[in-house]
């Protein structure tokens, strides 16, 4: 008996799809665990140069060093925008591209021109959609976040801004807060605002310094965006699998539905075609 | 013997933590050893190997590091090192790299943004012959 065919057919489809599904959502929640664990791991770093910067700055006050020049008027703004490299993360990549062109926006009402550097494939793509001037990128990021990849897309914004093509730049990645909620996130990176610069208790020493307290400072502020930069790469790569994991559950658990829904019609149909069947037997032995 | 604490940091990981009682790091003015009590000293070092005596072992305990910068305070020193070999030819060549990975991402749009118009321009015409065709066929 060939009823339901088709939907039976359709039955495995969806199973198929189901299998993949609850795969991707095995794997991103093994992945998840990772990420979350580097996305700590990057923390004291940026706390211990914070501080030693903000040391050195307070101790040495008219350290006139080219990335901490602050500009009145802002004619030319870097944002870099951070995106996953592969999708089917729910609305992760989404969020974060609408607060940045929102940003784009209300930066180009006032007349402020933008260049954008990418990380992240997402990103590249979302740019070239919107046609803006990309001056760096790094893509297939991987799932460890590298600061070796970092380097070069963020010498080519700091050193704008330390030529003075620059007078802003920001950065835009997804907010890792639990595993249900990633929120896109904006932060000014330059020119650094006086909170990043306060020390919690000022002692009257200072270091000795060797070659010298303006190179030292250079140093220090350069690793220090990095890192910033480095933290918003890893919790967007937590926030990535976290995205993932939620959203291939949400698709395994339709896939389920879909497959009851689809064998319930299935078993109509059957039950219909021996019911009739029964009744033409029937009605055939009747007129006999 | 007064002891101090050793961070070794990076923005990848705690490299080490530990207790040492003198340290060797190689900075970039050269060589530096350090006791407990030293006076606060900043510095950069080069690439290059940490030695530490441990309390309680004879071993000097040895960390590599790729460059970074030296913190000392009377108790506790702290190095944050960095992650990837540096230098500023280095960099800039990671900024080359960085802008024609860029560059290249644009000119594959700009080759797709040709292609579309290609197509666009190639509807127009099958278009056009067909009203052509249409207009002959009429008039036969």
């Amino acid at each position: 008996m060939a009823v339901g065919k088709e939907i039976l057919t359709k039955i495995r489809s969806v199973q198929n799809t189901q299998k993949i599904t609850r795969a991707m959502q095995m794997v991103s929640t093994s992945k998840m665990r990772k990420t979350q664990e580097r996305m700590r791991a990057a923390r004291p770093y940026a706390e211990k140069v914070r501080t030693v910067m903000a040391h050195l700055a307070q101790a040495n006050a008219d350290l006139g060093h080219p990335l901490l020049a602050r500009r009145d008027v802002v004619k030319r703004a870097g944002i870099i925008l951070v995106s996953s490299d592969k999708g089917l993360c729910g609305g992760l990549n989404v969020n974060s591209f609408k607060r940045f062109y929102a940003k784009v926006k209300e930066l180009q009402e006032q007349d402020v021109e933008i260049d954008v550097c990418c990380l992240g494939q997402k990103a590249v793509a979302a740019c070239q959609r919107a046609r803006l001037n990309v001056v760096a990128s790094a893509v297939q990021l991987g799932d460890v976040p590298k600061m070796d990849k970092l380097i070069g897309p963020l010498t080519v914004l700091f050193k704008q801004y330390a030529e003075g093509e620059l007078d802003a730049v920001y950065i835009v990645y997804s907010g890792f807060i639990n595993t249900m909620k990633q929120e896109p996130t904006l932060e000014q990176l330059l020119p650094l605002t006086p909170q990043h610069m306060v020390v919690e208790h000022s002692h009257s020493w200072d270091y000795l310094y060797e070659p010298d307290a303006p190179s030292l400072m250079e140093f220090l502020v350069k690793r220090y965006l990095e890192s910033v930069v480095y933290q918003a790469l890893a919790e967007n790569m937590a926030s990535e699998q976290a995205a993932r994991m939620v959203a291939m559950k949400a698709a395994t658990d339709n896939a389920g539905n879909t497959i009851k829904q689809l064998r319930l019609v299935y078993n109509k149909a059957r039950q219909a075609a021996i019911t009739t069947e029964l009744s033409e037997i029937v009605a055939g032995a009747a007129a006999v | 013997m007064s002891k101090m604490h050793v961070e070794v940091v990076s923005t990848e990981q705690l490299i080490y933590s530990g207790e040492a009682e003198f340290l060797v790091a190689p900075a970039l003015e050269g060589e530096i050893g350090v006791y407990p009590r030293h006076v606060p000293l900043l510095t950069r070092i080069k690439p290059g190997v940490l030695r530490m005596t441990v309390p309680g072992s004879k071993e000097e305990v040895l960390v590599a590091v790729s460059g970074g910068m030296l913190e000392v305070q009377p108790t506790h020193i702290t190095v944050l090192a960095d992650t990837a070999i540096r230098g500023e030819d280095l960099d800039e060549a990671r900024a080359n790299e960085a802008k024609r990975a860029a560059e290249e991402s644009l000119q594959h749009a700009t080759d797709d943004l040709s292609t579309a118009k290609a197509h666009a321009a190639l509807a127009v015409a099958i278009a056009q012959l067909k009203a052509l065709d249409y207009l002959k066929k009429r008039v036969h």
